[in-house]
């Protein structure tokens, strides 16, 4: 890892619905390194997808940065105040892949056509330049006959094509940061490796940094070089990817980490977190997650708890980790993922 | 313990069948658009059984479900439930004991809602069109329904966009509980969920089917949900079944290609495993089918698989090791 290429700080970001105030982003940091790739968990409605959007301008028009900062190159991406202003970075910069391929296609225009513009409005190429860098990108993201595929309206490639195409278009645009919500959910699981062995050898050949964001933690367990776990608005823990799978700390990673049917027990039932997550019409008062949370302490349910450092590259905001708390073992599923592993076919 | 376990986890030796399909196929459109969805499939479900069926998307899945509960026709072949013929022509009162004791759990919870109804009559359509009950009765039975997928009597007054995606799930489980049916087709019925959501789904129709003794058919394409909940697994390819075994004796023995490519490719939530996994590629044109033709065999006890006399000779050869 290097220096970060993306830097945010305190971020707060609200939305306005019918006269209430929702709370999504509640104060969050994060520093993204140079060529790493981090993969973003977390429950529906956690706030995921708000976080990332943020990075392209990208928010509905009721939600806005309430305070804190987004630095990309030195620069601060909350000031931006124009539209022209954020089409520097959209897509030029930062650029992203979306879960259904069908909403970032035109249906009206031939996948070359589509492909073509993205590289002429990025890569100032034009004519049979700007063409034969189209039929390149169709090759590299594993199209095979491209010439003929160029001609083809999306209805006519599958989902898993289309969505190779999708990040043909990402890609051409030369980005330095991809982020990729949810980008292989409607596909099946040999297409599914087929696009996330793509990804990564995309991000090789261009040093691309990248962004996952998925509830597939298999996937997570295969791209990620880190792991940040949100919950209500809030990213509870980070770690390397070891370290979140093997010596998770915060509850809410533990219940996440118990739900997976790879760690249940046939004819049992499979471990499931109760409760629903906080209103964030509300001011969330101490440790988000304390209601759902069976082990929860005293102070959890009073007052937030700061990052405490597991490692230098890991850290957690639970009242766990402070050396005067009672000291609580993970549940046995989340400890023997860490000893035994899960198991595969033969 | 443990032994003890293991004999009520075994399947009975003497299973009976609910739901037999015989050469089934299905084909779309006519003359030059014709096109063959599912290619004579045959397959029994046992009462009281999880049934899998997996395969890649555009594989026939949906389709073979939508046939068994006749909304789509078959073009030949047949299927027995319970003991009688239920595709093609038959009589009025077959069709409506079908009606009610199948019921599916369709694909999508957010696009198989009528959003502009209230859940209460979303939950009790299907009751329209059986024997007459009294608008107490009606109202009773949704009130039971909702309650035994864990929702509160007063949602009945709201509509679908009112609630979460668990929830919404949850209604279409209600829908289909309501018709009191032995047979559910649930097809994809948690790949929209959040994992925590979705372990209270399947927590959900495992109570169900021990409390009522209900049979599924099972279609996912999540091996990993399959693998917890699925007493056996059918895999399908291009409308094609090409394997099918207990769901354990299939992750320790695949025999097909197919089987064996989709196997290797499941994620699995484990870094030091995940980052080396060798992917096994599947070439459909490694089969040679020119001469020696293919055939549905059960190669073992209980394990059926798709090949020619040489494929199976080495899938014979693969077992013994
Ligand atoms: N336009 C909006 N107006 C009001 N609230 C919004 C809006 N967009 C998002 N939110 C709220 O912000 C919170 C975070 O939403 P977000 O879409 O980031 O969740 P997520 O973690 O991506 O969830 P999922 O896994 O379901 O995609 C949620 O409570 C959501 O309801
Ligand atoms: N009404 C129809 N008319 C024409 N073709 C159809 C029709 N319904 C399905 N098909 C085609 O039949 C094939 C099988 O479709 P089906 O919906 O059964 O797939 P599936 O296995 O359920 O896939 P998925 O995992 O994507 O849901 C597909 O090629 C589909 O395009
Ligand atoms: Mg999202
Ligand atoms: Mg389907």
């Amino acid at each position: 890892m290097e220096k970060p290429i993306l830097s945010v700080r305190n971020l707060n970001i609200k939305f306005n619905l019918r006269g209430r105030t929702l709370h999504a982003l509640r104060d969050v940091s994060l520093d993204l390194y140079k060529g790493e790739s981090l993969a973003i968990v977390g429950e529906s409605g956690s706030g995921k997808s708000v976080f990332v959007k943020s990075f392209m301008g990208l928010l509905d028009a009721n939600g806005w940065v309430d305070s804190g900062e987004i630095l990309y190159n030195g620069e601060d991406l909350t000031g931006y105040k124009k539209e022209k202003q954020w089409l520097g970075v959209r897509g030029k910069q930062i650029a992203m892949v979306l879960q259904d391929p069908m909403t970032s296609l035109n249906p009206l225009k031939t996948i070359g056509a589509q492909i073509m513009e993205a590289i002429e409005l990025h890569q100032g190429l034009h004519g049979e330049e700007a063409r034969e860098e189209m039929l390149s990108v169709l090759t590299d993201v594993g199209i095979t006959e491209p010439e003929r595929r160029a001609k083809q309206y999306p209805h006519e490639f599958s989902g898993g094509m289309r969505q190779r195409v999708v990040i043909a278009i990402a890609v051409a645009c030369r980005p330095q940061i991809l982020i990729c919500d949810e980008p292989t959910t409607a596909l099946d699981v040999t297409i599914q490796a087929q696009i996330l062995s793509l990804i990564r050898q995309l991000k090789q050949k261009y040093n691309l940094t990248t962004i996952y964001i998925t509830h597939d933690l298999g996937v997570v367990a295969n791209v990620a070089d880190r792991i940040a776990v949100m919950y209500a608005g809030d990213i509870v823990e980070i770690g390397l990817c070891e370290e979140v799978f093997y010596d998770s700390r915060h509850p809410y990673t533990w219940a996440l980490l118990s739900s997976l049917p790879q760690l249940g027990v046939k004819g049992e039932p499979l471990y499931s977190i109760h409760g629903t997550p906080p209103n964030l019409f509300n001011e969330v008062k101490g440790d988000a997650f304390a209601p759902r949370n069976p082990q929860a302490l005293k102070i959890d349910f009073v007052k937030r708890p700061p990052y405490f450092e597991v490692s230098p590259t890991h850290k957690a905001r639970t009242w766990l980790l402070d050396p005067r708390a009672p000291k609580i073992e993970p549940p046995e599923a989340v400890r023997k993922l860490a000893t035994e592993g899960v198991k595969g076919y033969a | 313990m443990p032994e003890n376990k293991e004999l009520l986890l075994a399947m009975p030796e003497n299973k009976e069948v609910l739901l037999s399909v015989r050469n089934m196929s299905i084909c779309f459109g006519k003359g030059k658009n014709l096109f063959k969805a599912v290619k004579n499939v045959s397959f029994d479900i046992f009462k009281g059984e999880t049934f899998g069926l997996v395969g890649e998307s555009g594989s026939g899945k949906t389709t073979i479900g939508r046939a068994i509960i006749r909304i789509n026709p078959t073009t030949s072949g047949d299927v027995i439930f319970k003991g009688q013929k239920i595709n093609g022509k038959i009589s009025r009162e077959l069709d409506r004991k079908v009606t009610r004791e199948i019921q599916m759990i369709f694909q999508d919870p957010m696009a198989s809602l009528n959003e502009r109804a209230k859940v209460d009559y979303i939950v009790s359509e299907g009751l329209l069109n059986g024997e007459k009950i009294s608008e107490k009765v009606r109202r009773d039975r949704v009130e039971k329904a909702l309650s035994e997928v864990g929702l509160l009597p007063e949602f009945a007054s709201r509509f679908p966009h009112e609630f979460s995606g668990g929830q919404r799930q949850r209604i279409g489980v209600a829908r289909a509980l309501i018709m009191q049916p032995d047979f559910i087709i649930a097809d994809e019925p948690i790949s929209a969920l959040d994992v925590s959501i979705r372990a209270q789904v399947l927590n959900l129709l495992s109570v169900l089917q021990k409390e009522r003794g209900l049979t599924y058919l099972f279609i996912s394409h999540d091996l990993s949900v399959m693998r917890f909940i699925c007493d056996r697994i059918a895999v399908i390819h291009k409308g094609v079944l090409v394997e099918l075994a207990e769901t354990e004796k299939l992750f320790a023995h695949p025999l097909h290609p197919y089987t064996r490519a989709l196997l290797s490719a499941i994620p699995l939530p484990d870094p030091a495993r995940e980052k080396n996994k060798v992917l096994e590629v599947y070439d459909p044109t490694q089969h040679d089918y020119s001469f020696d033709q293919p055939k549905w065999v059960e190669i073992e006890k209980g394990h059926m698989v798709w090949g020619n006399e040489k494929e199976l000779a080495k899938y014979r050869e693969m077992l013994k090791a």
